[in-house]
Protein backbone atom coordinates (compact mmCIF):
# COMPACT_ATOMS: atom_id res chain seq x y z
CA UNK A 1 0.00 0.00 0.00
CA UNK A 2 1.42 3.19 -0.81
CA UNK A 3 0.24 6.25 0.91
CA UNK A 4 -0.10 9.96 -1.00
CA UNK A 5 -0.30 12.90 0.87
CA UNK A 6 -0.88 15.85 -1.76
CA UNK A 7 -0.52 19.62 -0.44
CA UNK A 8 -3.03 20.87 -2.91
CA UNK A 9 -6.01 20.34 -4.90
CA UNK A 10 -4.30 20.08 -8.10
CA UNK A 11 -1.50 17.56 -6.76
CA UNK A 12 -4.48 15.68 -5.37
CA UNK A 13 -6.20 15.57 -9.13
CA UNK A 14 -3.36 14.85 -10.72
CA UNK A 15 -2.64 12.34 -7.85
CA UNK A 16 -5.92 10.39 -8.65
CA UNK A 17 -5.18 10.63 -12.52
CA UNK A 18 -2.13 9.07 -12.21
CA UNK A 19 -3.57 6.64 -9.75
CA UNK A 20 -7.38 6.06 -10.57
CA UNK A 21 -7.75 2.88 -8.04
CA UNK A 22 -6.36 4.86 -5.24
CA UNK A 23 -9.19 5.25 -2.50
CA UNK A 24 -9.42 8.63 -1.60
CA UNK A 25 -9.59 9.71 2.34
CA UNK A 26 -10.44 12.63 4.21
CA UNK A 27 -12.20 11.98 7.16
CA UNK A 28 -11.83 8.64 7.38
CA UNK A 29 -14.85 6.89 9.31
CA UNK A 30 -15.46 4.86 6.10
CA UNK A 31 -12.16 3.86 4.74
CA UNK A 32 -10.77 2.88 7.85
CA UNK A 33 -13.36 0.37 9.40
CA UNK A 34 -12.29 -1.45 5.87
CA UNK A 35 -8.85 -1.18 6.33
CA UNK A 36 -9.06 -2.34 9.73
CA UNK A 37 -11.22 -5.39 9.38
CA UNK A 38 -9.27 -6.25 6.67
CA UNK A 39 -11.85 -6.06 4.23
CA UNK A 40 -10.26 -3.86 2.03
CA UNK A 41 -6.65 -3.33 1.19
CA UNK A 42 -6.38 -0.53 -1.35
CA UNK A 43 -3.07 0.04 -3.26
CA UNK A 44 -3.30 3.70 -3.22
CA UNK A 45 -4.66 5.77 -0.03
CA UNK A 46 -5.19 9.14 -1.51
CA UNK A 47 -5.07 11.58 1.76
CA UNK A 48 -7.03 14.67 1.58
CA UNK A 49 -6.63 15.92 4.74
CA UNK A 50 -4.10 18.66 3.23
CA UNK A 51 -6.15 20.22 0.75
CA UNK A 52 -7.56 23.27 2.69
CA UNK A 53 -10.00 24.47 0.47
CA UNK A 54 -11.93 20.89 1.26
CA UNK A 55 -12.42 21.88 4.72
CA UNK A 56 -14.27 25.58 3.26
CA UNK A 57 -17.90 26.87 2.51
CA UNK A 58 -19.17 29.63 0.69
CA UNK A 59 -22.31 30.95 0.91
CA UNK A 60 -23.77 32.48 -2.15
CA UNK A 61 -27.12 34.76 -3.22
CA UNK A 62 -28.63 30.81 -3.86
CA UNK A 63 -26.62 28.39 -3.00
CA UNK A 64 -24.21 27.24 -0.42
CA UNK A 65 -20.93 25.46 -2.05
CA UNK A 66 -19.97 23.58 0.50
CA UNK A 67 -16.63 21.83 0.54
CA UNK A 68 -16.19 18.25 0.58
CA UNK A 69 -14.60 17.53 3.51
CA UNK A 70 -16.27 20.05 5.86
CA UNK A 71 -17.11 18.17 9.24
CA UNK A 72 -20.63 17.78 10.13
CA UNK A 73 -20.19 19.15 13.24
CA UNK A 74 -19.27 22.74 11.17
CA UNK A 75 -22.68 22.18 9.53
CA UNK A 76 -24.45 21.91 12.62
CA UNK A 77 -22.58 24.86 13.86
CA UNK A 78 -22.22 27.26 10.76
CA UNK A 79 -24.92 26.33 8.36
CA UNK A 80 -28.14 25.89 10.35
CA UNK A 81 -30.26 28.70 8.85
CA UNK A 82 -28.96 28.28 5.04
CA UNK A 83 -29.14 24.36 4.90
CA UNK A 84 -31.57 23.21 7.95
CA UNK A 85 -32.50 20.14 6.89
CA UNK A 86 -28.98 19.12 6.33
CA UNK A 87 -27.87 20.24 9.73
CA UNK A 88 -30.65 18.13 11.21
CA UNK A 89 -29.50 15.14 9.23
CA UNK A 90 -25.85 15.83 10.51
CA UNK A 91 -26.85 16.07 13.85
CA UNK A 92 -27.99 12.45 13.74
CA UNK A 93 -24.79 11.48 12.32
CA UNK A 94 -22.91 8.67 14.60
CA UNK A 95 -21.34 10.53 17.49
CA UNK A 96 -19.46 13.58 18.44
CA UNK A 97 -15.83 11.95 17.33
CA UNK A 98 -17.34 10.81 14.20
CA UNK A 99 -18.96 14.09 13.24
CA UNK A 100 -15.63 16.03 13.84
CA UNK A 101 -14.03 13.86 11.06
CA UNK A 102 -16.74 13.38 8.46
CA UNK A 103 -18.21 14.98 5.48
CA UNK A 104 -20.86 14.97 2.98
CA UNK A 105 -18.25 14.12 0.12
CA UNK A 106 -17.58 11.11 2.98
CA UNK A 107 -21.46 10.01 2.24
CA UNK A 108 -21.72 10.50 -1.15
CA UNK A 109 -18.19 9.02 -2.28
CA UNK A 110 -19.45 5.86 -0.68
CA UNK A 111 -22.65 6.36 -2.23
CA UNK A 112 -24.07 3.74 1.33
CA UNK A 113 -28.50 3.75 0.69
CA UNK A 114 -27.64 4.33 4.96
CA UNK A 115 -25.58 7.40 4.22
CA UNK A 116 -27.42 10.14 6.46
CA UNK A 117 -26.92 13.20 4.47
CA UNK A 118 -28.49 12.12 0.85
CA UNK A 119 -32.20 12.56 1.79
CA UNK A 120 -31.66 16.11 3.19
CA UNK A 121 -29.43 16.47 -0.24
CA UNK A 122 -32.05 15.75 -2.49
CA UNK A 123 -34.55 17.32 -0.54
CA UNK A 124 -32.74 20.67 -0.65
CA UNK A 125 -31.93 20.07 -4.26
CA UNK A 126 -28.19 20.30 -5.03
CA UNK A 127 -24.80 19.61 -7.54
CA UNK A 128 -22.35 17.53 -6.66
CA UNK A 129 -19.24 19.14 -8.22
CA UNK A 130 -16.41 16.62 -9.13
CA UNK A 131 -13.47 16.89 -10.87
CA UNK A 132 -10.33 15.65 -12.58
CA UNK A 133 -7.34 16.40 -14.58
CA UNK A 134 -9.74 16.50 -17.71
CA UNK A 135 -12.03 19.18 -16.27
CA UNK A 136 -15.09 20.23 -13.62
CA UNK A 137 -18.63 19.17 -13.62
CA UNK A 138 -21.85 20.04 -12.07
CA UNK A 139 -23.77 16.78 -11.27
CA UNK A 140 -27.27 16.88 -10.47
CA UNK A 141 -28.00 14.89 -7.13
CA UNK A 142 -31.10 13.13 -9.34
CA UNK A 143 -28.18 11.59 -11.37
CA UNK A 144 -25.97 10.66 -8.96
CA UNK A 145 -26.54 7.96 -7.25
CA UNK A 146 -26.03 5.00 -9.87
CA UNK A 147 -26.37 1.73 -8.09
CA UNK A 148 -25.82 -0.05 -4.21
CA UNK A 149 -22.94 2.02 -2.93
CA UNK A 150 -22.11 3.27 -6.51
CA UNK A 151 -22.04 6.47 -8.16
CA UNK A 152 -21.67 8.78 -10.83
CA UNK A 153 -17.79 9.57 -10.60
CA UNK A 154 -15.54 8.55 -13.43
CA UNK A 155 -12.36 6.58 -12.17
CA UNK A 156 -9.90 9.63 -12.02
CA UNK A 157 -12.81 12.14 -10.30
CA UNK A 158 -12.75 13.76 -7.12
CA UNK A 159 -15.35 15.79 -5.27
CA UNK A 160 -14.73 18.94 -5.00
CA UNK A 161 -17.42 20.04 -3.06
CA UNK A 162 -21.68 20.91 -3.38
CA UNK A 163 -23.52 23.34 -4.46
CA UNK A 164 -27.14 23.08 -2.39
CA UNK A 165 -29.55 25.43 -3.09
CA UNK A 166 -30.01 27.81 0.14
CA UNK A 167 -33.70 26.78 2.39
CA UNK A 168 -36.18 29.30 0.82
CA UNK A 169 -38.88 27.04 2.83
CA UNK A 170 -39.16 25.01 6.13
CA UNK A 171 -36.66 21.38 5.86
CA UNK A 172 -37.14 18.61 8.56
CA UNK A 173 -35.60 15.70 8.64
CA UNK A 174 -36.18 12.34 10.39
CA UNK A 175 -34.72 8.84 10.98
CA UNK A 176 -35.46 5.38 12.66
CA UNK A 177 -32.76 3.69 14.51
CA UNK A 178 -32.48 1.54 18.17
CA UNK A 179 -30.79 4.92 19.88
CA UNK A 180 -30.26 8.43 19.22
CA UNK A 181 -26.94 8.12 18.51
CA UNK A 182 -24.19 5.98 17.37
CA UNK A 183 -26.75 4.70 14.51
CA UNK A 184 -27.04 3.41 11.07
CA UNK A 185 -30.30 4.91 9.92
CA UNK A 186 -33.03 1.53 9.61
CA UNK A 187 -34.18 3.91 7.29
CA UNK A 188 -34.61 7.98 7.02
CA UNK A 189 -36.50 10.78 5.28
CA UNK A 190 -36.16 14.29 4.26
CA UNK A 191 -38.55 16.78 3.85
CA UNK A 192 -38.14 20.68 2.10
CA UNK A 193 -40.48 23.20 1.07
CA UNK A 194 -39.70 25.28 -1.78
CA UNK A 195 -42.13 27.85 -1.40
CA UNK A 196 -40.32 30.22 -4.43
CA UNK A 197 -41.49 27.32 -7.15
CA UNK A 198 -44.31 25.96 -4.83
CA UNK A 199 -42.98 22.76 -5.12
CA UNK A 200 -41.93 20.36 -2.52
CA UNK A 201 -39.06 17.87 -2.12
CA UNK A 202 -38.32 14.81 -0.84
CA UNK A 203 -35.30 11.97 -0.17
CA UNK A 204 -35.65 8.97 1.06
CA UNK A 205 -32.36 6.79 2.96
CA UNK A 206 -31.87 3.32 3.78
CA UNK A 207 -35.40 2.14 1.87
CA UNK A 208 -33.95 1.36 -1.39
CA UNK A 209 -30.83 0.25 -3.50
CA UNK A 210 -29.56 3.75 -3.89
CA UNK A 211 -31.07 7.23 -1.96
CA UNK A 212 -33.84 8.03 -3.65
CA UNK A 213 -37.46 11.21 -4.02
CA UNK A 214 -40.82 9.78 -3.78
CA UNK A 215 -41.54 11.12 -6.87
CA UNK A 216 -45.03 10.42 -7.33
CA UNK A 217 -45.65 11.51 -3.46
CA UNK A 218 -44.08 14.87 -4.70
CA UNK A 219 -46.39 15.19 -7.85
CA UNK A 220 -49.28 14.47 -5.61
CA UNK A 221 -48.89 16.91 -2.99
CA UNK A 222 -47.27 19.67 -5.15
CA UNK A 223 -50.73 19.39 -7.38
CA UNK A 224 -53.08 18.80 -4.43
CA UNK A 225 -51.22 22.29 -2.59
CA UNK A 226 -52.14 24.06 -5.74
CA UNK A 227 -55.42 22.90 -6.63
CA UNK A 228 -56.40 23.90 -3.12
CA UNK A 229 -54.65 27.35 -2.62
CA UNK A 230 -52.80 26.36 -0.21
CA UNK A 231 -49.42 28.04 -0.53
CA UNK A 232 -51.57 31.60 -0.37
CA UNK A 233 -54.22 30.94 1.81
CA UNK A 234 -51.44 28.98 4.31
CA UNK A 235 -54.08 26.53 5.64
CA UNK A 236 -53.69 23.40 7.58
CA UNK A 237 -53.23 20.63 5.43
CA UNK A 238 -56.04 18.37 4.74
CA UNK A 239 -55.79 15.43 6.68
CA UNK A 240 -56.45 13.18 3.54
CA UNK A 241 -53.66 14.69 1.40
CA UNK A 242 -51.04 14.26 4.16
CA UNK A 243 -52.40 10.33 4.08
CA UNK A 244 -52.23 10.03 0.94
CA UNK A 245 -49.19 11.58 0.90
CA UNK A 246 -47.49 9.22 3.36
CA UNK A 247 -48.62 6.04 1.32
CA UNK A 248 -47.31 7.34 -1.74
CA UNK A 249 -43.70 8.00 -0.03
CA UNK A 250 -44.20 4.27 1.26
CA UNK A 251 -44.68 3.09 -2.02
CA UNK A 252 -41.79 5.17 -3.50
CA UNK A 253 -39.92 2.90 -0.91
CA UNK A 254 -38.42 -0.37 -2.17
CA UNK A 255 -36.62 -1.78 0.80
CA UNK A 256 -34.78 -5.03 1.49
CA UNK A 257 -35.07 -7.09 5.02
CA UNK A 258 -31.59 -7.18 6.80
CA UNK A 259 -30.58 -7.09 10.30
CA UNK A 260 -31.81 -3.96 11.04
CA UNK A 261 -35.15 -4.12 10.12
CA UNK A 262 -37.68 -5.61 7.48
CA UNK A 263 -38.77 -4.50 4.49
CA UNK A 264 -42.35 -4.18 5.72
CA UNK A 265 -41.24 -2.33 8.84
CA UNK A 266 -38.77 0.11 7.09
CA UNK A 267 -42.09 0.98 4.08
CA UNK A 268 -44.32 1.81 7.31
CA UNK A 269 -41.87 3.71 8.93
CA UNK A 270 -41.12 5.88 5.70
CA UNK A 271 -44.59 6.64 5.17
CA UNK A 272 -44.94 7.76 9.21
CA UNK A 273 -41.88 9.88 8.86
CA UNK A 274 -43.27 11.66 5.57
CA UNK A 275 -46.55 12.44 7.10
CA UNK A 276 -44.86 13.96 10.18
CA UNK A 277 -42.22 15.48 8.54
CA UNK A 278 -44.36 17.15 5.90
CA UNK A 279 -47.08 18.23 9.13
CA UNK A 280 -43.58 20.09 10.83
CA UNK A 281 -42.72 21.81 7.94
CA UNK A 282 -46.48 23.00 6.95
CA UNK A 283 -46.87 23.47 10.29
CA UNK A 284 -43.72 25.71 10.13
CA UNK A 285 -44.99 27.55 6.89
CA UNK A 286 -48.06 28.91 8.51
CA UNK A 287 -46.11 30.80 10.97
CA UNK A 288 -46.90 28.55 13.69
CA UNK A 289 -45.20 25.23 13.81
CA UNK A 290 -42.24 23.91 15.76
CA UNK A 291 -38.57 25.26 13.89
CA UNK A 292 -35.68 23.42 13.24
CA UNK A 293 -34.34 24.75 16.45
CA UNK A 294 -34.21 21.68 19.11
CA UNK A 295 -35.49 19.11 17.05
CA UNK A 296 -32.97 15.82 16.58
CA UNK B 1 6.79 5.20 6.30
CA UNK B 2 7.76 7.80 8.40
CA UNK B 3 5.52 10.12 10.33
CA UNK B 4 6.26 13.08 12.53
CA UNK B 5 3.86 14.62 14.98
CA UNK B 6 3.62 16.01 18.42
CA UNK B 7 1.96 13.76 20.86
CA UNK B 8 1.17 15.65 24.36
CA UNK B 9 3.07 18.97 23.86
CA UNK B 10 6.32 17.45 22.55
CA UNK B 11 7.23 16.31 18.89
CA UNK B 12 7.26 12.70 18.36
CA UNK B 13 8.73 10.09 15.07
CA UNK B 14 7.02 6.82 14.03
CA UNK B 15 9.27 4.61 11.90
CA UNK B 16 8.28 1.75 9.67
CA UNK B 17 4.47 2.49 9.75
CA UNK B 18 2.40 0.56 7.43
CA UNK B 19 0.11 2.74 5.26
CA UNK B 20 -2.82 1.48 6.79
CA UNK B 21 -2.02 1.31 9.90
CA UNK B 22 -4.22 3.73 12.28
CA UNK B 23 -3.15 6.50 14.59
CA UNK B 24 -4.50 4.20 17.30
CA UNK B 25 -1.86 1.57 16.46
CA UNK B 26 1.45 3.94 16.64
CA UNK B 27 -0.07 5.51 20.04
CA UNK B 28 0.01 1.75 21.60
CA UNK B 29 2.44 -0.46 19.93
CA UNK B 30 5.03 2.12 18.35
CA UNK B 31 4.80 4.78 21.42
CA UNK B 32 4.03 2.45 24.28
CA UNK B 33 1.01 4.66 24.50
CA UNK B 34 -1.79 1.73 25.74
CA UNK B 35 -4.38 4.56 27.65
CA UNK B 36 -6.19 4.88 24.46
CA UNK B 37 -8.05 1.61 24.31
CA UNK B 38 -8.40 -0.17 21.18
CA UNK B 39 -11.81 -2.14 21.21
CA UNK B 40 -14.53 -1.77 18.19
CA UNK B 41 -11.79 -0.49 15.64
CA UNK B 42 -15.25 0.49 14.01
CA UNK B 43 -15.90 3.99 15.77
CA UNK B 44 -18.60 3.04 17.61
CA UNK B 45 -17.32 2.76 20.98
CA UNK B 46 -15.33 6.29 21.61
CA UNK B 47 -13.02 3.89 23.94
CA UNK B 48 -9.72 5.12 21.65
CA UNK B 49 -11.35 9.24 21.92
CA UNK B 50 -7.78 11.58 21.53
CA UNK B 51 -7.81 15.45 20.66
CA UNK B 52 -6.69 15.63 17.45
CA UNK B 53 -5.54 19.15 16.68
CA UNK B 54 -7.70 19.72 19.47
CA UNK B 55 -10.88 18.08 18.20
CA UNK B 56 -12.00 15.05 19.69
CA UNK B 57 -11.40 12.10 17.50
CA UNK B 58 -11.68 8.47 17.30
CA UNK B 59 -8.07 7.57 16.79
CA UNK B 60 -8.85 4.08 15.12
CA UNK B 61 -10.33 6.10 12.48
CA UNK B 62 -7.61 8.27 11.53
CA UNK B 63 -4.62 7.20 9.09
CA UNK B 64 -1.03 7.46 10.65
CA UNK B 65 -0.20 9.21 7.42
CA UNK B 66 -3.03 12.00 8.07
CA UNK B 67 -1.38 13.26 11.60
CA UNK B 68 1.85 13.79 9.90
CA UNK B 69 2.51 18.30 11.42
CA UNK B 70 -0.44 17.54 13.93
CA UNK B 71 -0.99 17.66 17.22
CA UNK B 72 -2.54 14.82 19.19
CA UNK B 73 -2.99 14.48 23.12
CA UNK B 74 -3.78 11.01 24.32
CA UNK B 75 -5.25 10.51 28.03
CA UNK B 76 -1.59 10.39 29.32
CA UNK B 77 -0.86 13.88 28.57
CA UNK B 78 -4.32 15.25 29.34
CA UNK B 79 -3.55 16.33 33.36
CA UNK B 80 -0.77 18.24 31.73
CA UNK B 81 -2.90 19.28 29.07
CA UNK B 82 -5.61 20.48 31.58
CA UNK B 83 -3.14 22.35 33.91
CA UNK B 84 -1.33 24.49 31.06
CA UNK B 85 -4.92 25.18 29.93
CA UNK B 86 -5.62 25.98 33.78
CA UNK B 87 -2.41 28.41 33.91
CA UNK B 88 -1.69 30.09 30.76
CA UNK B 89 -4.63 29.45 28.94
CA UNK B 90 -2.66 26.28 26.45
CA UNK B 91 0.71 25.82 25.78
CA UNK B 92 2.43 28.75 24.14
CA UNK B 93 6.09 28.13 24.51
CA UNK B 94 6.24 24.58 23.37
CA UNK B 95 8.31 23.72 26.17
CA UNK B 96 5.37 22.01 28.36
CA UNK B 97 3.72 18.65 27.45
CA UNK B 98 4.67 15.45 28.90
CA UNK B 99 7.57 13.80 27.65
CA UNK B 100 7.05 10.59 26.22
CA UNK B 101 9.35 8.41 28.75
CA UNK B 102 6.58 9.62 31.68
CA UNK B 103 3.77 9.06 29.59
CA UNK B 104 4.89 5.63 28.86
CA UNK B 105 5.14 5.20 33.05
CA UNK B 106 1.74 7.53 33.31
CA UNK B 107 0.19 6.30 36.61
CA UNK B 108 -2.88 8.52 38.27
CA UNK B 109 -2.00 9.60 42.08
CA UNK B 110 -5.17 10.13 43.54
CA UNK B 111 -3.42 11.14 46.89
CA UNK B 112 -2.04 13.82 45.10
CA UNK B 113 -5.37 15.56 43.83
CA UNK B 114 -6.31 16.95 40.75
CA UNK B 115 -4.46 20.47 40.60
CA UNK B 116 -6.81 23.20 40.83
CA UNK B 117 -9.00 21.52 43.57
CA UNK B 118 -6.81 22.82 45.99
CA UNK B 119 -6.01 19.33 47.57
CA UNK B 120 -2.78 18.53 47.04
CA UNK B 121 0.58 19.75 45.33
CA UNK B 122 1.71 19.81 41.43
CA UNK B 123 3.62 16.78 40.50
CA UNK B 124 5.90 18.43 38.69
CA UNK B 125 7.75 15.77 35.88
CA UNK B 126 6.77 13.21 38.28
CA UNK B 127 4.91 10.00 36.57
CA UNK B 128 3.00 9.31 39.51
CA UNK B 129 0.91 12.55 38.49
CA UNK B 130 -1.32 14.90 39.58
CA UNK B 131 -4.88 14.45 38.41
CA UNK B 132 -6.74 16.42 35.91
CA UNK B 133 -10.04 17.84 37.41
CA UNK B 134 -12.03 15.64 35.13
CA UNK B 135 -9.91 12.53 36.39
CA UNK B 136 -10.83 13.59 39.94
CA UNK B 137 -14.20 13.78 39.65
CA UNK B 138 -14.50 10.45 38.14
CA UNK B 139 -12.44 9.15 41.16
CA UNK B 140 -14.54 10.92 43.26
CA UNK B 141 -17.79 9.80 41.54
CA UNK B 142 -17.22 6.35 41.17
CA UNK B 143 -17.51 6.76 37.38
CA UNK B 144 -14.65 4.20 37.11
CA UNK B 145 -15.56 0.81 37.25
CA UNK B 146 -13.30 -1.43 35.29
CA UNK B 147 -11.73 1.54 33.16
CA UNK B 148 -11.74 0.22 29.89
CA UNK B 149 -13.83 3.34 28.54
CA UNK B 150 -12.95 5.44 31.32
CA UNK B 151 -9.68 7.10 28.61
CA UNK B 152 -12.06 7.89 26.26
CA UNK B 153 -14.95 9.54 28.29
CA UNK B 154 -11.96 11.60 30.45
CA UNK B 155 -11.02 12.78 26.77
CA UNK B 156 -14.62 13.17 25.38
CA UNK B 157 -15.87 14.69 28.80
CA UNK B 158 -12.98 17.06 29.01
CA UNK B 159 -13.33 18.75 25.71
CA UNK B 160 -17.03 19.28 26.79
CA UNK B 161 -16.42 21.30 30.12
CA UNK B 162 -13.76 23.38 27.94
CA UNK B 163 -16.26 24.86 25.55
CA UNK B 164 -18.97 24.39 27.92
CA UNK B 165 -18.72 25.21 31.53
CA UNK B 166 -22.18 24.67 32.32
CA UNK B 167 -23.42 21.77 30.44
CA UNK B 168 -27.42 20.62 31.17
CA UNK B 169 -27.37 16.92 31.62
CA UNK B 170 -28.46 17.02 27.85
CA UNK B 171 -25.42 18.29 26.52
CA UNK B 172 -23.67 15.58 28.77
CA UNK B 173 -25.44 12.89 27.33
CA UNK B 174 -24.57 14.16 23.73
CA UNK B 175 -21.12 14.82 24.34
CA UNK B 176 -20.45 11.52 25.69
CA UNK B 177 -22.97 9.76 22.98
CA UNK B 178 -20.11 8.47 21.23
CA UNK B 179 -18.76 6.69 24.28
CA UNK B 180 -20.05 3.27 25.55
CA UNK B 181 -19.26 1.72 28.85
CA UNK B 182 -20.16 -1.84 28.62
CA UNK B 183 -20.42 -1.95 32.57
CA UNK B 184 -23.67 0.50 32.14
CA UNK B 185 -22.03 2.78 34.67
CA UNK B 186 -23.35 5.94 33.04
CA UNK B 187 -24.99 7.22 36.18
CA UNK B 188 -21.73 7.62 38.00
CA UNK B 189 -20.40 9.24 35.16
CA UNK B 190 -23.00 11.97 34.59
CA UNK B 191 -22.61 12.22 38.14
CA UNK B 192 -18.48 12.88 38.05
CA UNK B 193 -18.94 15.08 34.50
CA UNK B 194 -21.72 17.09 36.87
CA UNK B 195 -19.12 17.16 39.83
CA UNK B 196 -16.09 18.40 37.69
CA UNK B 197 -18.30 20.95 36.40
CA UNK B 198 -19.33 22.43 39.18
CA UNK B 199 -16.10 22.56 40.58
CA UNK B 200 -14.97 24.40 37.77
CA UNK B 201 -17.49 27.02 38.21
CA UNK B 202 -16.92 27.67 42.00
CA UNK B 203 -12.92 27.42 40.76
CA UNK B 204 -14.11 30.38 38.23
CA UNK B 205 -16.11 31.95 41.12
CA UNK B 206 -13.41 32.07 43.34
CA UNK B 207 -10.69 33.62 40.79
CA UNK B 208 -13.28 36.16 39.30
CA UNK B 209 -13.65 37.51 43.14
CA UNK B 210 -9.74 37.90 43.61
Amino acid sequence: MDFLRPASWEEALAAKAEHPTAVPIAGGTDVMVEINFDHRRPEYLLDLNRVGELREWEVGADTVRLGASVPYTQIMENLRTELPGLALASHTVASPQIRNRGGVGGNLGTASPAGDAHPALLAADCEVEVESVRGSRLIPIDAFYTGVKRNALAADELIRSVHIKKADGPQQYSKVGTRNAMVIAVCAFGIALHPETRTVRTGIGSAAPTPIRAAAAEEFLNAALEEGGFWDSRKIITPSIAKQFAQLAAGAANPIDDVRGTASYRRHAVGIMARRTLTWTWESYRGNGRTTEGVA
Amino acid sequence: MRVNFTVNGRQQEADDVWEGESLLYVLRERMGLPGSKNACEQGECGSCTVRLDGVPVCACLVAAGQVEGREVVTVEGLADFAKQRAEHGGCASGACGTPLQEAQRWRADPAKGAMDSGTGEVGGGNPDATLSPIQQAFIDAGAVQCGFCTPGLLIAADEMLEHNPQPTDADIREALSGNLCRCTGYEKILDAVRLAAARQDRQGLQEGAV
